[in-house]
């Protein structure tokens, strides 16, 4: 019965148009990266490099796909999971809202199911949206721009890998997202739980995102403390393999407590939503 | 045909609820089919089909689309030969392959019984069916309800709250008031014709409520004041009262045998507080 139902969700999801807005907003966010890196990118790259071209002399297509793909990864990073959350925050307050909800709990299903059917339709989504990250993110600024040695520019570090050491690592990065977006995607699900229409659980995913990224990346003391266990600290994991060598131990960490997030949402999921009344 | 009945706001959504497994009762059990639902409420689930209030489907695909969903959810393999029978008997044929949200609300009416009865369930629980319809709607609801019933044997629990709906195609029927149980039996049993509410509606007279108090006609007041008396009695002595209170010098601008709800839930409370003098 699992498989039939989460065909009949993945079949909802895509045939709503709606669903297809994310990947508009993917694709034009991205092609205004890459034309406004086409356009003036070198003076990016310049500045990005100041002081060090008077201790190094670097040469090469530093502005190539790789770097821009990691460009655009960066700047997605609270827009993926509002995306993942324009899913997940519909999927059962969605239902609720539009009063199906009540006709698919009469069906012959228990709801424990119904989260886990949800919650898969939903990371699939997700993965969808990933990989067409990296068609357009990856593969046409690859085409746009070339390949090359990539540098990555850290904050107290340059990390120059090889091109041919580069791609691996956007597979593992592209694969520690999707988890990374699986929790998120567990989040708006539980949120949705206790609303019955989608404005507020993807309002409150989100706000639980943007304050948890602040306290992940604050420096003040007083959050050093809970940081390693903040959902934000661990998504940003896949920054790990752009470094060299790659953090194995902290990417692993992290991974699982993404793995622990997961399971915790879904946990408290199922337990509300098979306590809850339906009175949509 | 089991007619649920109640005023709005007397529970029936919320008994319907509890008996699909929506909300959970702060006490007791429900049993269905002499099974305890909380037990075995997968395999009563698909033996039951539903209505709750409105029929809420999926306006972005097609009635077909709907059925074909909610079908597959309803287990077994349900052959496309039964999906266009259904709508063939709903009378959705030709307008399956629009989008629901297209749809008149009598068409969702129809589509959602299409949707109830696809996986032919033993047991049709209908919530307020004929909400939101205009008359034609509503006789045509009719109509496709009393057909399921006869023609096809099903078993349905209709709830309403017009006595009149209930009264002309149940058979049986349940009357609920603010959560309890008031009367249960026959139709023909409970709505005896012996017994009606009269309305009188009088030109303003602040005496009269306290005149009929002290006449013979005190037995009869359910409720009055002094531009509206409510009496339980036969309509036989309707002619007599009219007689009686222009005799009294009231002057009476209708007089009619109330046949509603409200009336006979007034008829069964016996209540006589409401009386004015």
């Amino acid at each position: 019965m699992i498989l039939p139902m989460l065909r009949l969700e993945l079949y909802k999801i895509f045939r709503r148009p709606r669903t297809y807005i994310s990947f508009g907003i993917i694709t034009a966010i991205i092609l205004v990266i890459q034309l406004a890196m086409l356009a003036d990118g070198k003076s990016f790259i310049a500045f990005a490099l100041q002081g060090m071209g008077e201790q190094f002399d670097i040469q090469g297509n530093i502005l190539n796909g790789y770097l821009i793909t990691y460009i655009i990864l960066q700047s997605l990073l609270i827009h993926i999971p509002l995306l993942v959350a324009l899913v997940g925050g519909d999927a059962l307050a969605g239902e609720a809202n539009a009063g199906t909800l009540r006709l698919l709990l009469t069906k012959p299903a228990s709801r424990t199911r119904w989260v886990l059917v949800k919650f898969t339709a939903t990371i699939i989504y997700s993965f969808a949206m990933l990989l067409w990250l990296a068609v357009v993110g990856l593969f046409c600024s690859l085409l746009m721009f070339g390949d090359g040695d990539m540098v990555n520019m850290k904050s107290d570090a340059f990390v120059i890998l090889l091109k041919n050491d580069i791609m691996w690592r956007y597979f593992c990065a592209f694969a520690f997202a999707a988890l990374a977006m699986a929790a998120v995607a567990a989040l708006s699900i539980l949120l949705s739980v206790f609303a019955d229409n989608s404005i507020g659980p993807i309002i409150g995913t989100m706000g639980v995102i943007v304050v948890l990224t602040i306290f992940s990346n604050l420096g003040l003391p007083l959050f050093d403390t809970i940081k390693p266990y903040l959902l934000t600290t661990h998504m940003i994991g896949w920054k790990g393999f752009f470094d060299d060598p790659v953090p194995y131990t902290s990417i692993g960490w992290s991974a699982f407590a993404l793995l622990m997030y997961i399971i915790g949402l879904l946990g408290i999921t199922i337990f509300v939503f098979n306590r809850k009344d339906i009175k949509s | 045909m089991y007619g649920f009945l109640g005023q709005n706001g007397a529970g029936k959504s919320t008994t319907i609820r509890m008996l699909l497994g929506l909300i959970y009762p702060d006490a007791g059990s429900i049993k269905i089919q002499g099974q305890v639902f909380n037990n075995s409420h997968r395999y009563l689930l698909s033996h039951i089909g539903a209505i709750i209030e409105r029929p809420d489907m999926y306006g972005y695909l097609s009635g077909w689309d709907n059925l074909r969903m909610f079908a597959k959810l309803s287990g077994g393999n349900i052959p496309h030969s039964r999906l266009h029978h259904v709508l063939e008997i709903v009378g959705l044929t030709g307008r399956e392959k629009d989008k629901v949200r297209a749809y008149s609300q009598g068409m969702k009416q129809r589509l959602g019984i299409a949707i109830a009865m696809v996986h032919s369930p033993d047991l049709l629980i209908l919530d307020e069916p004929t909400n939101g319809l205009d008359p034609q709607g509503i006789a045509e609801m009719r109509q496709l309800i009393q057909h399921l019933s006869k023609d096809h044997g099903k078993t349905i629990l209709i709830s309403s709250h017009l006595l009149y709906e209930i009264e002309q195609i149940a058979t049986r029927m349940l009357i609920i008031h603010k959560g309890t149980k008031m009367a249960e039996g026959l139709v023909t049993d409970l709505l005896r014709p012996e017994e009606t509410l009269v309305e009188v509606h009088i030109r303003p007279n602040e005496t009269i409520a306290g005149v009929l108090q002290a006449t013979e006609w005190q037995q009869y007041i359910k409720s009055a004041d002094s531009t509206q008396l409510v009496l339980k009695m036969s309509p036989e002595l309707m002619p007599v009262l009219n007689q009686w209170l222009v005799g009294q010098g009231v002057q009476v601008t209708e007089l009619k045998s109330r046949h509603s709800l409200e009336a006979y839930f007034l008829s069964l409370t016996n209540d006589i507080a409401h009386v004015k003098a």
